[in-house]
């Protein structure tokens, strides 16, 4: 027997857990305002997720997915992509998201249970969040399709969690982006956790980035609480899509530092001391002791990027909360470009029994 | 005897199972160390460990595959699938194999399968989690559905759909699962899976629905009994095949008809249940039959989920308009 195929996976840390460079940073990260910037919207997320956790347990918001721990994955990868690509996200990458002009008020309309919080004012073409896991995989497959198709020099990013890798949509999408050398990047969000299945539990693949190898694409692993690695990684995905040398699959090294959902109870499933040991490791305070070796960050700073991400947040929450329940109507008004006769009879019976009606 | 809830009549249902048939294995994601994100499997895997209490990977379509090949080798898979929503990956496996295996082989293959998921909405959960399907697995010949609507019902139609040799579909709605305790004798006595159950006498209309949609019904019933309207309320509970019989017997003594589920209107059961008893019991009806049902749109999210599901208002117009048609 000879060996016909050997394949290896790199790992990616750009800043340890201290906040100290690995080796030489790119220059992105010599930029004061472009560390400021990231910062700012890892720090929004953290404030964020801790208002709408709160949100939640006083009944003010639905059943939440929290992002705490994943803001440098999150931030990363929205800094590396460019406007006029498209997101497939899943649920809980509001760091993308925020990057890419997702409002806060639009995430708690969504978690508010309303529509009207995917109809994103910003980023028009990119994916309200996915919750069939998996599903959003073949979409962006499709939407990288449609730029090779036209010859757009534009991507697509597909999120996926660890539990996510294990569904055929996924490896599916892979396989067709592989087949074609599409123009799109799969971000696996390896946060150890799928509700309460440990990744060890959910397959016996050494790393998730592996998957990729199947489908003759490359896979690179980065730590993915280091938002330098995270965004350089993704910037180098980006660029070899974009020159139309195909896919990537990325996997980023992360903790699920909260509940799967403000639903769950991790105490049920996790081990002891997993997550204060995932708290040393936890990505804001890397970025922040970093900037703070370069002198370009401070507590001052610090004091008044989180009274402006809270002031921010505070106007959401107001927005969302002025905002009137939808009408009955919404529920057949954007169904089809034109109504069918049946459904404008329902949506009179819907009018007349409407909660609260008369 | 213990008063317990629909969730944890499933549970005591499983357990029963579990110790008494050493072919039971349960499936699912999350149902292991967490008993599953409803607790309907709670204890179960301390009890009986993770070979037959397993957590799989996540992937329904694998979850229903591998519960075809596991009763094949005479396993009793019992799978959840987390939230009726979630069902779509499997339904390739449902329908192609699992419906159709004794079929197929002439009887050679059979599969002694349960999948159980919860059902409809009004939990004020995220999308994806509040669908009412009964409608897409009814559709395939082969397989078995049912709904229980109180505790009692939900143990004994579990322990009936374990033992049954055939697969059967075990719908658990969701909005019943903490709603009220009731009295279970934990005695392993399985209730039949071809009859509906009557919930209240009346004579002046029949009411046929299930699941979560029973206890709405039974409030308008009782409003409307204070307007001297009887209603003769049956809770379908078997939804495939449905208790046609005792429907028409039924509806010989009322002369009306009105169906009310939480599904879409568009091809949903209760068209079923109509054109069966517009087939066979045409001259026992004194009025058109009427179905009240969720609109044919889609589950809104949670702000408007009430607005979509049959109110105990709507519901009471309906009969009411019936009976005075
Ligand atoms: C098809 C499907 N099955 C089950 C679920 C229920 N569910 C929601 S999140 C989740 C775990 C996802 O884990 P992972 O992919 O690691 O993402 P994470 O939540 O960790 O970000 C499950 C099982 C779902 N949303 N979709
Ligand atoms: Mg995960």
């Amino acid at each position: 027997m000879k060996t016909v195929a050997e394949f290896n996976i790199r790992y990616q840390q750009l800043l340890d857990d201290a906040g100290q460079p690995t080796g030489p940073l790119p220059d992105f990260a010599r930029d004061p305002a472009q560390l400021h910037e990231m910062y700012r919207v890892m720090t929004l997320c953290r404030l964020f997720d801790t208002k709408a956790i709160n949100l939640q347990r006083t009944g003010k918001l639905g059943t939440y997915a929290p992002c705490t721990g994943h803001e440098a994955t999150h931030v990363g990868v929205g800094a590396a992509m460019q406007d006029a690509d498209v997101l497939c996200p899943v649920y809980r990458e509001y760091g993308t998201q925020l990057w890419r002009g997702v409002t806060l008020a639009e995430i708690f309309i969504y978690w508010g249970g309303d529509e009207r919080g995917t109809n994103f004012a910003g980023p028009r073409e990119d994916f309200p969040w996915c919750v069939p896991i998996a599903s959003q995989c073949p979409h962006a497959a499709g939407a990288a399709m449609a730029f090779k198709l036209r010859g757009e020099p534009r991507c697509a990013v597909a999120y996926i969690g660890d539990g996510g890798t294990s569904q055929g949509a996924f490896y599916e999408a892979m396989n067709l982006a592989g087949a074609h050398a599409l123009p799109v990047v799969f971000v696996i969000v390896n946060n150890g956790w799928a509700i309460s299945i440990p990744v060890g539990e959910q397959t016996a693949a050494q790393t998730l980035a592996q998957k990729a190898i199947a489908a003759g694409i490359p896979g690179v692993q980065v730590d993915g609480n280091d938002v330098i690695g995270v965004r350089e990684v993704m910037q180098a995905a980006l660029a070899r899509a974009r020159a139309g040398e195909g896919p990537t699959v990325v996997e980023a090294l992360t903790y699920r530092l909260s509940d799967h959902t403000t639903a769950d109870d991790a105490t049920r499933y996790r081990p002891a001391g997993e997550l204060e040991a995932a708290w040393q490791r936890e990505p804001l305070l890397r970025l922040r002791r970093y900037m703070e070796s370069l002198d370009c960050w401070d507590e001052g700073r610090e004091r008044a990027l989180r009274e402006d991400c809270t002031a921010q947040i505070d106007a959401a929450v107001l927005a969302y909360q002025a905002n009137p329940k939808a009408s009955t109507d919404s529920m057949f008004d954007h169904l089809f470009a034109t109504l069918p006769a049946h459904l404008v009879e329902q949506r009179e019976t819907a009018r007349r029994y409407a909660v609260g009606h008369g | 005897m213990a008063k317990v809830t629909l969730v944890e009549a499933i549970n005591l249902a499983l357990n029963w199972e579990l110790g008494h048939d050493p072919d039971v294995v349960l499936l699912g994601e999350d149902i292991g160390k967490n008993g599953g994100v409803f607790r309907a499997t709670v204890g179960l895997q301390e009890r009986y460990g993770t070979l037959r209490v397993q957590d799989t990977p996540l992937a329904e379509g694998m979850i229903a595959g591998m519960a075809v090949g596991m009763a094949a080798q005479g396993l009793k898979p019992v799978a959840e699938i987390q939230f009726m929503g979630f069902i779509y990956p499997a339904i390739d496996q449902i329908a192609n194999h699992m419906a159709r295996m004794r079929n197929r082989t002439r009887g050679r293959i059979t599969l002694p399968i349960v999948m159980r998921m919860p059902h409809g909405g009004g939990i004020h959960a995220p999308e994806h989690h509040s669908e009412s399907l009964e409608t897409l697995l009814c559709h395939h010949a082969g397989l078995r559905v049912v709904c229980p609507s109180t505790p009692a019902r939900a143990y004994g139609l579990m322990l009936a759909a374990i033992r049954d040799p055939d697969p059967v579909m075990f719908l658990e709605p969701t909005r019943l699962y903490r709603m009220a305790k009731q009295e279970v004798l934990d005695d392993g006595l399985a209730l039949p899976l071809d009859v509906c159950h009557p919930l209240r006498e009346g004579e002046d209309v029949t009411v046929v629905t299930w699941g979560a949609m029973t206890h709405d019904v039974l409030r308008a019933a009782e409003q409307l009994s204070l307007e001297k309207i009887g209603c003769d309320v049956l809770d379908l509970a078997t939804l495939s095949p449905i208790d046609h019989g005792s429907i028409l017997d039924s509806v010989a003594r009322t002369g009306r008809l009105v169906i009310v589920h939480e599904a879409a209107r568009n091809c949903g059961l209760g068209a079923e249940i109509a054109a069966t008893v517009a087939e066979r019991g045409l001259y026992d009806l004194h009025a058109p039959i009427r179905r009240i049902t969720g609109y044919d749109t889609v589950m809104p999210y949670f702000r408007l989920e009430h607005d979509y599901i049959p109110s105990v208002e709507r519901i009471a117009d309906g009969i009411r308009e019936t009976v005075r048609a």
